[in-house]
């Protein structure tokens, strides 16, 4: 296993649900719960020192996961000064969609977690801002999601083509 | 109704200091070679229509050059690139904000109708948002279709009656207002 798994597994203990390693690209896989205290290690630890938060985005497994665990947030660390780079996700219940913000951690999180909020309707708790970036307000739903209807159409003008 | 010999032998006693002809056609001539446009640009489109416009290609040579960023001061509105359903209510107030006579320039697939995408995000075609003079195909179209089109434009607008305008707003209204 990777050095970054090893130090997550060590520091975190049983926050760490799984991790894997792939062509040297280290993903963990970290409990809700655990998270945000898990984010603002990794970012200022010396030894991880993530102090840019590249991505964040979010994937719906809808239909192939349990309901417990639909959805996947993912967060994509680099580090200036390090030169490496690690995954982090965790998974969150259809039930539950809400998770904490990361904004507190680093504020390119803002904008990021407001297109998840819009396109899979997972809520930030602490977001500055928590409203759509990409849709308007009128629209009702959240269309990455895969239970939404692909042929739906909430035109703001004009017949609904 | 066509020349009659009257008219004929009366332009012919006039010599070269007359030419007779109607108000339509004159205003038609006049308006066809000082198109000026408003480049409403959403995505990639605009960088053919930059290549178009810009010398080699020389929209300028058709008297549509001058692109006026008001689109009070405009009468060509050039719709270039995929229109989202955000924007739509934009772009129809962009157009109700021209004054009349007003044309529209249908640019790019997209444009067209939707293109590629056909999701909860894109307007199928703008004209079910508001009346298209002109449909300019491709993804993108390149300038020499973009000229046709424009030349295209021009014999539709030197043969146009002036009975045409005002055309009136766009045939749909937002259902929010903002």
């Amino acid at each position: 296993m990777g050095r970054l798994i090893d130090l997550c597994k060590q520091k975190l203990g049983g926050a760490v649900i799984s991790a894997h390693e792939q062509h040297g690209d280290e993903t963990v896989v970290i409990h809700k719960d655990a998270m945000l205290t898990a984010l603002r290690w990794l970012r200022d630890d010396e030894a991880t020192k993530f102090d840019f938060m590249m991505d964040l985005t979010a994937v719906d497994y809808f239909g192939t996961r349990p309901r417990e665990e639909r959805f996947e947030v993912v967060y994509h660390l680099f580090s200036l000064s390090h030169n490496h780079r690690l995954r982090v996700k965790m998974p969150v219940a259809e039930s539950d969609p809400a998770v904490e913000s990361a904004v507190t951690v680093w504020r390119a999180a803002d904008w990021f977690e407001r297109e998840v909020w819009d396109m899979y309707g997972i809520v930030f708790k602490g977001h500055p801002n928590m409203k759509r970036i990409l849709l308007y307000e009128e629209f009702e739903g959240h269309p990455l999601r895969k239970d939404y209807n692909i042929r739906k159409r909430q035109p703001l003008i004009g017949p609904e083509n | 109704m066509g020349v009659t010999v009257e008219e004929k032998n009366l332009e012919a006693a006039l010599g070269d200091s007359v030419i007779l002809t109607q108000v339509d056609k004159v205003i038609g001539w006049g308006r066809k070679y000082s198109f000026f446009l408003y480049p409403f640009i959403t995505a990639c489109c605009g960088m053919e229509f930059m290549s178009a416009a810009a010398s080699r290609y020389d929209l300028d040579r058709f008297g549509a050059a001058l692109p006026r960023f008001s689109p009070r001061q405009a009468d060509l509105l050039f719709v270039v690139g995929t229109i989202s359903h955000k924007q739509a209510p934009i772009l129809n107030k962009v157009y109700n904000q021209m004054a009349e006579p007003k044309w529209v320039f249908a640019f790019g697939a997209c444009v067209c109708s939707g293109g590629m995408y056909n999701n909860y995000a894109t307007v199928q075609g703008i004209d079910t948002i508001l009346p298209v003079d002109v449909y300019v195909p491709g993804c993108p179209p390149r300038p020499e279709i973009v000229i046709d089109g424009l030349v295209k434009l021009q014999e539709l607008v030197a043969n146009e009656r002036s009975s045409k305008w005002p055309r009136g707003k766009a045939q749909y209204e937002p259902r929010v207002k903002r």
